[in-house]
């Protein structure tokens, strides 16, 4: 038999489709919207009741109202929350609204957590308003598994236990994984991670147990704002590009998506974001790419290696034959 | 298309409406700061200024690095490029009548397949599983494959090894040692690929060298072996491998240096930076003592260890510069920022 | 699980074979994948429950599997939460499952050094056995030879985490026993609400419902962190901005909420009268206000007593203060030609003034009464409809806000004149016939010495602007607790019998005539009290309250002063009060000066703690503060601790009233585990003990509880009591037995009995309309059909005034209720809050009383003139209008008046609670900072049930302060580091968060700095650090005798506060050097 593999990198339009199922409901996601984001923290307790993860971890930060990090294995949905000095949409803010005394207004002119060395809050120009012209602006954001439609934690996995669900989704298989770790280096975004408990991987599910009974993700469910939007990918990327179009018509020129294009580098996420400031700024990288694009040229190179290999050794055995072998002949 | 599988409204859940007026928009079209003040900055936000200087979410990194642990898996690096090479080399000893030389080699090949596929089960979160890395066949994990190679060549490995010291059953040994001899190199290779098909930025980036460089160090490593296991006699092919392993492994480090610009600075500073030197100075000298020392025995056996000691620094090396690149974001969002800019410049050329 | 090996179920198999060749998909599904099943689907059954934290009420369904619950998650059916949950909300299921909860009775013998366990029944045995014999000991038949037939030994905390049925019985059990100390969260909550509210429209409750505020075209949330502190509710806030509404946040804070607003204003904590009163007088000296409605609905036009002094005369005082006893006597405040019978100013005052004297017990919080009925009027007041006259209350209010001006406001509040200006803009111009506006508030308001004046400047300025009534206008009072709205209107409060019936006081009350006299309107449904009273006195005695013994009105103990729970920590600290129940409340570190709250309870003789884990209230004799800094040692201290574990709201059944008075039913799902019991079994039983031991006494002290009607059937294996039996009896029933459906079937003849007036309705029918569960979707947004609220299923209150006069609509946009002519009768979306068939033009014939003296425009029923009062004449004790003063510790110099703080506010002088120097004071300067305390979105109230829940806990996990980079560089506070805050009562420690969020503010000239600290922490728990509240003063606002702890001065330091006797000695060396004694801040 033979593979294309840079189908195989690539694939076609429906994840699932290419997956091997005939017959399969539409292909579902997540669409977070970080515009309406309250930064609860709702959807990281909803997701760890519904999927039983533990706690991990007490510790004060100081980033913020951020105590979670960053995604792991016992986080699936992660709250980033950004300070910054700059202003939302027409929003209006007076945290510094008058004239403060010169020493004051000196020490206040460093009004920027740069100094407490959290580098997420320098100004996006580089420069701070004068005192009384500071704004500001706190952004929250729910991160969660991408559930991409090119997925490397799948493509590199050597079990199968991660696999393609009949809705498109990417979930690890707990009775499979036998956590040889290759998918944690291949994410991308840094979301899967191995658990030191019990020596597997994990990482959101999309509750797949519940997508099979026509429920919605437990995190979305509970969302107070719809900050977190479930349903089907394109009538979510349509609303998303809409939902652009009305932010910038309000003056909120710094909303863009993240995640929803399928010429990107994953082919297009299943769950995607709207966000209000650069992806690095939120801890996402600003142009992943599935690492399996790149591996049909790594075979060839490893075909090319390997048979190097091959003809170098015989050639510096050969080259300096002993008299014997010649006799033979 | 069927949707039997998910009861309509799935889709919509997160839609409820209450006053029973859809054309009324929902809170989630809700636009924050819209009623504002338009006055004070007409256009609203100012626009973003791209920015030089790289920005990231409090200095964390993007990637969740490798949960491998170094021994485990740069080990395994280490042994399965010794192991495969030695294999081939010592298959054309034996057909070129170098049976010392070959028996010493399948020894060595034999002890260390058996090595790494210790350390390859060792660093699995569940050991009791390792056979499900045979439940499918995946041409998109080089650890698929690399598992179905290893499942062929190992027991090749072993009974050409088994063979040859016992002197037993002379045609199956015979058989597997030509079996082993040509799966040999692509063992000593994938973990090129292994490696490189991942989000790690050092890993990644260099795949173009990877696997070249992998297969010199493994041929490098196995000449060595067979300059410390070979009768002076018959060690010719064993310096010559070393030779053509050391100066590959060496030409290909600096060429991996040279093309990643950057993102080299994991391969050139602190541990892995450090190891990769070593690797590079053992290997040369061994190189060196080769060339000048002749059929030397001692100079051989002393080159032997160097080159072995210098492969295992390269291995740990490139394996340690991939954990730190990964533990930095500016390793991760640099490149990619670069790449966007340049299909910007490339979308503003004229057509 | 084992499937025979085939080569089928090899995936590479299925590989070579099926349409997955690269084994990513189908081919590589597991068995276990292939058999997975949600366990919401596959659960036994699926009970209907409302989450037990904060007052939004939102539903839940509990799914439940082999008799264990597997999965809480919202219930998409609810109009209010649509599904949705908080982070808390959320981890229900651990908190009602995990690991935090105890299920074993656990015993501390006096001066015991550890708990020993013991077995349930003994300790109810041994708990009824110490009710009975401290009952007798401290027994009191009179005081100042006033009958109060009572005991002031044994006192109760706790019930807005409680079921209403659970509260009534703790009501009706304790008044049984002649126990007036009941109190609960409620009074260091929202008591306040009650005062501003009820005296400004009548009943003390929000005036409107979450749902309806999407239909606000501007909302002013002040006082309150919405988003954090009840998130799921912020929904309709959202939904409100999707439709072009403005949303305007002004917090001394950059909040969550601030992140979602369009403007945030920030202010100086404890100055939103100076604010609120900025904006009156722009809409007054404008003339925005919206005259129609002002004519027709408030008293502007009513003629006031021309003796009345204002502020303005008297620089800061009204007229009828007596510096003597810190207290206002307010004939000359009423209207012309009426005397007000009411708590305040009534024939007994002096009496009130003379016994403050000799005990520093002030007034008994009648105020409160208003949370059903605005203060009782006798004759008639004179209106002139021109509003020229200079005695009118238009223009008293144009005067007394005249000084309010936009610099002013700069000045007091930090605001500069330009922002202040665009608040006042957004507002006036989304306000009218055509739009409305809601304002939104909690505890940010009611925690201060002038709390209910707070809330009564938003309600003058929304009368003003014609905002209430309407949809999408209103006061959204947002409540904190699950049913701390019940637990007001069936209230476990001193002051209150159910219903908002005043607790009958010694000297006032002799008969029940002299109580309905005292307190029984003349106009307004108010003037039925007679029936009300008499029903309740019928639901608690039954048989044994007849006509000829006047319904065994003297079976009720009585109240002679402040009894509220920070008085009870006073009598526990003289040795007056030596049992003590705490049902599920936290003092420890919930309440004002917890030092002091821990100091009382280790001079009780017993102390009885239910909850789900040992909270800090039940471990402090063990390893409290006081024992690491050795002031107090655990062998010393002869406290009896009992602990007995408490059921969850999963394993009970029983209603919550929510922030918007609306009684939703949770059903039991489970039932508890080990020595866990609901609050109505540990009431029902010990009721039932104590009376068993009690029985055959003759002892006239005896009687009440013996006459008590207690026969409530039970069930399952732990005999609880059934909860729907209970609520029938707080609907009530006729002589027949048959269930009232409304209030207006009672009669004050004995033939009825209701154990709370306004709830009757509730089990209308004999079926309970609490539990009703018709989906939100399937009706409109009002969702009249889901469960029931208080008055009449009425959802929004005061309805009548979202008509004109003539009963038409004010505007298509904004029709809610109105007048149909040919049905003759009112409609609308709501249920309207009026007589259903009274015509608009409705006008009473001479010398007509009660219901029937309000005419067809009185918008306000319950309200003596049926009228929205700007000014109140009676009921607040403070003043008829609001006046900026400073809080209790301030910084500032109040630059409005020469009076300083709020005249008439209570103060507790004591070694443990000193107060602060103020202003310009010497030594004020030691306490520069301001800090105000909160919430936040993953933690609650005192933390009993966040802390001890591992998905909250890892949220926030450590008490921290958060601090502007300036002040952390003035004070070199470190991020992330620690830092000491020091009061005059104590020192504490936390991390520091500095952030930009807090904004250093102009006031006056002069810069100052907020601290803000987050009040959930204490010493227990997961997730632990030091109490906020050990820094707070016992300063209690007059009315309703709520706490300040949103605003008090203070000083911060760097580093870790120092251990053992080191922490006490710098408190005295802070109160050295700013030479605070015993009558610093005592002063009027």
């Amino acid at each position: 038999m033979s593979f294309d593999l840079r189908e195989a990198a690539t694939g076609a339009a429906d994840p699932a489709t290419v997956g091997g199922y005939g017959d399969h409901p539409e292909r579902v996601g997540f669409f977070t919207d970080t515009s309406v984001c309250i930064g609860c923290k709702a959807c990281e307790v909803a997701c760890k009741e519904w999927n039983t993860l533990a706690e991990d971890g007490l510790n004060f930060t100081g980033m913020s109202y951020d105590n979670s990090v960053g995604l792991g294995a016992d986080t699936w949905r992660h709250v980033a929350f950004i300070e910054q000095p700059r202003q939302l949409g027409r929003q209006e803010t007076y945290l510094a609204p008058t004239e403060l005394p010169g020493d004051l207004k000196r020490t206040a002119a460093g009004r920027t957590p740069v100094s407490l060395g959290l580098p997420a809050s320098v100004p996006p120009d580089g420069v701070v308003g004068t005192v009384r012209e500071m704004d500001f602006r706190w952004l929250m954001s729910s991160d969660v598994c991408k559930h991409c439609t090119y997925a490397a934690c799948l493509d590199v996995c050597p079990t199968g236990s991660l696999f393609r669900t009949e809705f498109g989704t990417v979930v690890v298989q707990e009775d499979i994984c036998n956590g040889c770790g290759y998918c944690v280096p291949a994410c991308p975004y840094g979301v899967i991670d191995k658990r030191p408990t019990d020596g597997r991987v994990a990482k959101c599910t999309m509750c797949y147990d519940r997508l099979s009974v026509g429920q919605e993700p437990a995190c979305a469910k509970s969302c107070p704002t719809d900050s977190i939007q479930f349903g089907e990918l394109d009538e979510l990327r349509e609303r998303a590009a809409a939902r652009v179009l009305a932010l910038h018509a309000e003056g909120v020129d710094s909303a863009r998506l993240y995640g929803a294009d399928p010429n990107d580098g994953v082919g297009g996420a299943g769950a995607f974001f709207l966000l209000l400031d650069e992806p690095e700024v939120y801890g996402l990288p600003p142009d992943p790419v599935v690492t399996t694009r790149d591996l049909p040229a790594m075979w060839r190179r490893v075909g090319l290696a390997a048979a190097g290999l091959l003809v170098g050794l015989i050639a510096v055995t050969v080259s300096g034959a002993s008299a014997p072998t010649r006799a033979r002949r | 298309m069927n949707r039997s599988d998910v009861p309509a409204g799935t889709a919509t859940m997160t839609d409820v409406r209450l006053d029973r007026a859809p054309d009324l928009p929902a809170e989630r079209d809700a636009v924050v700061g819209s009623a504002g003040r338009p006055g004070r900055r007409q256009r609203g936000e100012r626009l973003m200024v791209p920015k030089a200087e790289f920005r990231s979410y409090y200095g964390r990194p993007v990637l969740n690095g490798p949960t491998w642990q170094a021994p485990d898996i740069a080990g395994y690096l280490f042994l399965g490029g010794l192991a495969g090479a030695s294999s081939t080399l010592a298959a054309a000893a034996e057909l070129t009548g170098r049976p010392a030389l070959a028996r010493g080699l399948k020894a060595g090949a034999a002890t260390a397949i058996a090595g790494s596929l210790y350390s390859l089960v060792h660093d699995l979160g569940r050991p009791e599983r390792f056979v499900n890395m045979l439940r499918v066949v995946k041409v998109t994990s080089p650890m698929s494959i690399g598992s179905w190679l290893l499942a062929g060549y190992a027991p090749m490995a072993i009974a050409a090894a088994g063979s040859a010291v016992t002197g037993r059953l002379p045609v199956p040994g015979r058989l597997a040692t030509i079996g082993a001899a040509l799966l040999g190199p692509a063992v000593a290779a994938y973990t090129g690929a292994l490696i490189s098909n991942t989000a790690v930025p050092a890993w990644h980036e260099g795949h173009r060298e990877m696997p070249l460089l992998f297969v010199g160090s493994a041929a490098a490593s196995a000449g060595g072996l067979g300059l410390l296991v070979g009768p002076g006699a018959e060690s010719g092919p064993a310096r010559r491998a070393a030779l053509l392993g050391a100066v590959a492994e060496l030409t290909m480090t600096r060429r991996l240096e040279q093309r990643l610009g950057p993102l080299a600075e994991p391969l050139q500073q602190d541990t892995g930076g450090a190891l990769i030197r070593a690797g590079k100075v053992l290997s040369a000298t061994a190189a060196l003592t080769l060339a000048l020392g002749g059929r030397n025995r001692k100079a051989g056996v002393a080159a032997g260890v160097a080159l072995l000691a210098g492969s295992l620094c390269t291995r740990f090396g490139i394996f340690h510069a991939g954990l730190a690149s990964a533990r930095d974001p500016k390793y991760t969002v640099g490149p990619q920022r670069e790449r966007l800019a340049a299909r910007d410049r490339a979308a503003k050329e004229p057509t | 699980m084992r499937q025979p090996i085939s080569i089928g179920s090899w995936p590479v198999w299925r590989q070579l074979t099926g349409p997955d060749g690269f084994g990513r998909a189908a081919a590589a599904k597991s068995g276990q994948s292939a058999s997975l099943q949600a366990r919401t689907a596959s659960a036994d059954r699926v009970v209907k429950s409302i989450c037990p934290y904060c007052a939004v009420g939102c539903a839940q369904n509990v799914y439940v599997r082999d008799e264990r619950v597997v999965q809480i998650e919202g219930d998409p059916d609810s109009p209010v939460s649509r599904g949705r949950l908080c982070p808390k909300g959320a981890a229900t299921l651990q908190l009602t499952t995990g690991s935090g909860r105890l299920d074993k009775v656990l015993y501390r013998p006096p001066y015991g050094r550890d708990w020993q366990e013991l077995d349930l029944d003994t300790a109810m045995d041994m708990i009824a056995e110490r009710v009975i014999r401290t009952r007798r000991e401290t027994w009191q038949w009179e005081v100042d030879g006033q009958r109060v037939a009572r005991t002031m030994g044994i006192a109760s905390l706790g019930g807005a985490t409680l079921d209403n049925e659970e509260n009534y019985l703790i009501k009706k059990l304790f008044t049984g026993l002649g126990v007036v100390q009941v109190e609960n969260q409620a009074r260091v909550c929202h008591s306040s609400t009650v005062i501003g509210l009820g005296t400004s429209f009548g009943r003390g409750g929000a005036t409107t419902f979450l749902q309806d505020l999407q239909h606000a075209d501007c909302i002013v949330i002040e006082g309150s962190n919405f988003a954090e502190a009840h998130p799921v509710g912020f929904q309709w806030v959202m939904e409100a901005k999707a439709r072009g509404a403005t949303v305007i946040h002004v917090d001394p804070r950059f909040t969550r909420t601030s992140a979602l607003a369009d403007l945030h204003v920030p202010l100086r904590a404890g100055t939103d009268v100076a604010f609120l009163g900025g904006i009156v007088n722009y809409v007054l000296t404008q003339e925005k206000d919206f005259r129609e409605y002002v004519l027709a609905y408030t008293n502007a036009s009513t003629i006031i007593n021309d003796q009345f002094r204002d502020t303005e005369d008297l620089d800061g005082l009204f007229s009828g203060f007596d510096p003597e006893v810190h207290q206002y006597a307010s004939e000359t405040w009423q209207y012309e030609g009426t005397q007000e019978a009411t708590a305040s100013g009534d024939r007994d005052e002096a009496y009130e003034r003379r016994l403050a004297t000799r005990h520093h017990s002030h007034d008994s919080g009648r105020g409160e009464k208003h949370g059903s009925g605005g203060a009782a009027l006798d004759g008639d007041p004179r209106q002139d409809p021109t509003l020229s006259d200079p005695h009118c209350v238009y223009q008293i209010l144009k005067r007394h806000f005249s000084r309010y001006t936009p610099e002013m406001v700069e000045r007091i509040c930090g605001i500069p004149q330009d922002v202040f200006a665009r608040v006042c803009g957004h507002l006036v111009e989304a306000s009218g016939p055509e739009r409305t506006s809601a304002f939104v508030y909690a505890v940010g308001w009611t925690q201060h010495t002038d709390g209910s004046q707070f809330i009564r400047t938003a309600s003058i300025l929304q009368l003003l602007l014609g905002n209430i009534g309407r949809p999408g206008g209103g006061i959204q009072a947002l409540r904190g607790h699950a049913s701390i709205q019940g637990s007001t209107d069936i209230p476990t409060l001193f002051n209150l019998l159910p219903g908002y019936l005043p607790m009958p006081h010694a000297h006032r009350h002799g008969s029940l005539d002299d109580f309905i006299d005292g307190d029984a309107a003349r106009k307004g449904f108010w003037a039925n009290m007679r029936a009300y009273m008499v029903s309740l006195l019928k639901a608690y005695w039954g048989p044994a309250a007849q006509p000829e013994n006047d319904f065994r009105f003297d079976y009720l103990p009585r109240i002679n002063g402040s009894h509220s729970a920070y008085d009870t920590t006073l009598e526990q600290l003289d040795g007056n009060c030596k049992g003590y129940f705490l049902l599920g409340e936290n003092p420890a570190v919930g309440s004002a000066n917890a030092r002091m709250q821990r100091l009382g309870m280790a001079n009780l003789d017993w102390l009885v703690v239910r909850d789900f884990s040992l909270i800090e209230s039940a471990t402090w004799w063990k390893d409290g503060p006081e024992i690491e800094s050795g002031e107090l040692s655990t062998e010393r201290i002869g406290t009896e601790v009992f602990f007995l574990p408490a059921a969850a709201h999963t394993e009970k059944s029983g209603s919550f009233t929510n922030t918007n008075r609306m009684l939703q039913w949770h059903h039991q799902a489970v039932e508890p585990a080990g020595d866990q019991r609901s609050e109505l079994w540990f009431m029902y039983h010990l009721g039932r003990i104590v009376r068993a031991k009690l029985a055959g006494s003759t002892e006239p002290m005896d009687q009440p509880i013996l006459d008590l009607t207690w026969d409530y059937p039970t069930e399952g294996g732990t005999d609880e009591p059934m909860a729907e039996a209970v609520l029938a009896e707080i609907n009530g029933w006729n002589a027949e037995g048959k269930p009232l459906s409304a209030y207006t079937e009672m009669r004050d003849d004995g033939s009825t009995a209701s154990g709370c007036w306004i709830y009757c309705g509730v089990y209308a029918d004999g079926i309970n309309q609490a539990a009703r569960r018709r989906p939100g979707e399937e009706q409109n947004w009002v969702g009249a059909e889901w469960t029931w609220s208080w008055p009449a299923n009425r959802r929004m209150l005061y309805n009548r005034a979202s008509a004109r006069p003539d009963g038409r609509p004010w505007s298509e946009r904004k029709r809610m209720v109105w007048w149909d002519e040919q049905a003759g009768r009112w409609t609308g979306y709501d249920v309207p809050d009026f007589e259903p068939t009274k015509r608009p033009d409705y006008q009473p014939p001479e010398g007509a009383s009660g219901v029937a003296a309000l005419r067809g425009t009185d918008a306000f029923i319950m309200q003596a003139d049926g009228l929205g009062w700007l000014y109140v004449p009676s009921g607040v004790l403070d003043g008829p209008l609001p006046t900026h003063y400073e809080p209790q510790d301030s910084p500032v110099q109040n630059p409005l008046y020469g009076q300083q703080r709020n005249p008439a506010r209570l103060l507790r002088p004591h070694a443990e609670n000193r107060y602060h120097p103020s202003g310009s004071e010497p030594g004020a300067q030691i306490f520069p900072y301001v800090v105000t305390t909160y919430r936040l979105t993953e933690h609650f109230t005192a933390g009993a049930m966040s802390r001890n829940v591992p998905y909250l806990a890892e949220l926030q996990p450590e008490f921290f302060c958060e601090v502007s980079p300036e002040l952390a560089t003035e004070r070199g506070l470190e991020h992330a580091g620690w830092a000491t805050i020091v009061t005059a009562r104590n020192a504490i420690e936390a991390r520091v968060l500095v952030t930009a969020r807090m904004a250093p503010l102009r006031v006056d000239g002069r810069v100052i700095h907020q601290i803000g600290l987050p009040f959930h922490w204490g010493p227990n728990g997961l997730s632990h650090g030091d109490a906020a509240n050990e820094l707070s003063a016992i300063s209690l606002d007059p009315n309703s005798h709520i706490q300040e702890v949103k605003a008090f001065s203070a000083d911060i330091r760097p580093g870790r506060r120092p251990r053992g006797p080191a922490r006490p000695a710098m408190v005295r060396e802070y109160q050295r050097r700013a030479g605070i004694t015993g009558r610093t801040g005592t002063g009027v």
